[in-house]
């Protein structure tokens, strides 16, 4: 685990903000040197505490109107192997995150589609047909936010 | 709507976020000052919002993420945004969605172990306004997860 100080927290806080920022604009905006930041940041990316980045888009703009969340339970416990619906949920190309979690529901899917018609079709011809899948809750994505965490 | 050529680029840019423009131009069979002007285009026209450092909150010690859904007392017209605000000022909390459904908002939020989250729940969760039922999923693992569209 990794400890951090206030020059860290206030990094991170500022690359969760843009990850685009180099070295150079956060040594002058947090008064200290370039070296001091880049072998900071170099730090905490290889101690896993920044695990990569993710690009923001405007979906509605790229023709992806509708992302839905899936609460996926499985209809025969200890009878479907958990690897064949873990990789054939992974497969389908509108899928774009699966968690396994424990609760009234096994799996969470994240799912993307155009609109409710096209999000109707992955629901009918992917989802349901995965193996073992049984009862599915669908919650459709109205807004979405990201906070710091405890950062603070 | 985009070309063919910024839609590629865009293809690379999710699938390595991380990558120099130059690679990404590369990797999208265009040269690096068309690359860099596709992509400050996709930004001024509000397409890309943003890029933003993902923290992995186990790496600094919280080992505990859960997925909390609420369904909210809609009888006050202000529940939402009475709940969103007071959610906001949760530290713990590192997402807020709202949906259509039968669940209103989900928060997912981050704790130390599992007495820390009994802790924030009891504290910070259950003190939350406008609250009628709320439903907990605990994260076990992440089997997939990308930005990557089916475009």
């Amino acid at each position: 685990m990794t400890d951090l100080d206030a020059l860290d927290r206030r990094l991170l806080r500022a690359l969760v903000a843009d990850a685009t920022a180099t070295a150079g604009e956060l040594a002058r905006r947090f008064g200290c040197s370039q070296p001091v930041v880049w072998r900071r940041i170099r730090r905490l990316q290889e101690a896993g505490v920044i695990a990569g980045r993710r690009v923001d888009l405007d979906l509605g703009r790229l023709g992806f109107g509708v992302s839905v969340f899936l609460g996926v339970k499985l209809a025969t416990r200890g009878r479907v192997s958990l690897e064949d619906f873990e990789r054939a949920a992974s497969a389908i190309p509108e899928v774009q995150m699966v968690e396994h979690v424990l609760g009234l529901y096994d799996y969470r899917l994240r799912v993307v589609a155009r609109d409710l018609a096209d999000f109707e079709r992955v629901l009918r011809r992917r989802i349901m047909t995965l193996p073992g899948v049984g009862d599915v809750e669908a919650n459709v994505l109205l807004s979405e936010e990201r906070l710091a965490g405890p950062l603070g | 709507m985009l070309d063919d050529a910024s839609r590629r680029l865009l293809r690379h840019l999710l699938d390595a976020p991380q990558a120099p423009v130059a690679e990404l131009a590369r990797r999208a069979a265009m040269t690096p000052a068309t690359a860099a002007r596709r992509i400050a285009r996709m930004k001024a026209d509000g397409i890309l919002r943003g890029q933003h450092a993902v923290i992995d909150w186990r790496a600094l010690g919280y080992s505990v993420g859960v997925s909390l859904r609420f369904t909210l007392d809609k009888t006050d017209p202000r529940a939402f945004d009475a709940f969103q605000a007071a959610a906001r000022k949760v530290p713990e909390v590192i997402e807020m969605q709202t949906f259509l459904g039968r669940v209103d908002v989900r928060l997912a939020l981050v704790a130390r172990d599992m007495a820390h989250y009994q802790e924030v729940y009891r504290s910070r969760i259950l003190t939350l306004p406008h609250v009628a039922d709320i439903e907990a999923l605990m994260h076990i693992t992440s089997i997939k997860s990308t930005r990557a569209l089916p475009v």
